[in-house]
């Protein structure tokens, strides 16, 4: 621990954790929730796709066989 | 119409061939997971350097740790809007449609590091300035950056004509680029509260050489982890607006199996 005497001064930020945690947390959060929603998309796009082929599947060259509707 | 063939053909062996969502498509794949792996060890370096090499500050002790996420974050604010801006133009003048997708897949990264540097501002402004807001030149500018790009998100999505859709980003995207430099150059022309810039590229930088190591490597990472997110993004729309084409067709049969 090169700038800090213990974990607790390190955990302290010289009085100013909230400000400098707050700013960390918020941004970790963000990054997170970002990351989630992006592979995500990527599930739901692939998923309603291949849900609309089903519907319709003319669009592609009859390729994929109408069974139902 | 073209066939797939035959505009493969045209694009021949040119890099403009990656102009191509379909070519764009598998690259954006295999690139997007070593960006954000970089990101992950970039930001791992730059966050011991900032937590632990870096010196506390003579003036406002440990609170600058902030800089670490603040200044890396407002940069690729306003650089991913210039891309974006770009993007628009490109798309605008060559009619691409991977450009206009490549603008909306950034958007969202730009509008959450923009956030990022107006939330880490106020927590840094309110010890060191003690308010956690102020109208000034450099901090209104930046909220206007922040309004413009969700005012670009949700007219994007609102529009359902894919067409019409780019090209009212395009313009939004193009006319608020005015507000980058303005950002930028706000502390140098207005009297503002903020404090000038540390780093420039015709004077030292104006801090300890650990805290700019720090700095500059987490602005890599945020610039790498851009990269990954944008190219991951930029798949599904594809995915979306080449849908009727026979390699997406092809693309949805490999992933039938994992869905």
């Amino acid at each position: 621990m090169m700038q800090w005497e213990s974990w607790s001064a390190f955990w302290n930020m010289g009085g100013a954790a909230a400000f400098v945690w707050g700013s960390y947390a918020v941004t970790a959060l963000l990054i997170g929730a970002e990351l989630i929603l992006v592979l995500r998309r990527r599930r739901d796009t692939v998923r309603r796709l291949l849900r609309l082929r089903r519907v319709a599947p003319a669009s592609d060259g009859g390729r994929h066989a109408t069974e139902s509707l | 119409m073209m066939t797939e063939t035959q505009e493969r053909l045209r694009h021949g062996r040119s890099i403009l061939r990656f102009a191509a969502p379909q070519m764009f498509y598998p690259v954006a794949g295999v690139l997007a997971p070593w960006f954000a792996g970089l990101a992950a060890v970039l930001a791992a370096i730059g966050l011991w350097i900032g937590f632990f090499v870096a010196p506390t500050d003579f003036q406002q002790g440990e609170v600058y740790r902030v800089i670490f996420i603040h200044v890396p974050a407002a940069w690729m604010s306003m650089l991913i809007y210039l891309v974006m801006a770009f993007w628009a133009a490109v798309g605008l003048v060559m009619n691409t449609r991977l450009s206009f997708m490549m603008a909306q897949a950034l958007a969202p990264t730009g509008a959450m590091f923009c956030f990022v540097a107006l939330w880490t501002g106020a927590l840094w402004g309110r010890p060191t300035w003690g308010t956690y807001w102020v109208w000034d030149a450099r901090l209104t500018s930046q909220l206007l950056l922040l309004f413009l790009y969700l005012g670009y998100i949700a007219l994007t999505q609102a529009i359902e004509d894919s067409r019409r859709a780019d090209r009212a980003g395009a313009i939004i995207a193009l006319v608020g680029a005015v507000n980058v430099p303005i950002i930028y150059f706000s502390v140098q022309w207005w009297n503002t509260l903020h404090q000038g810039a540390s780093v420039s590229l015709t004077r030292a930088p104006s801090m300890a050489s650990t805290m700019l190591a720090g700095m500059l490597i987490m602005a890599l990472a945020a610039w790498a982890y851009t990269f990954a997110v944008a190219f991951w993004r930029v798949r599904s729309l594809i995915l979306e607006r080449e849908r009727h084409t026979e390699w997406v067709g092809a693309e949805l049969d490999a992933q039938e199996g994992k869905a």
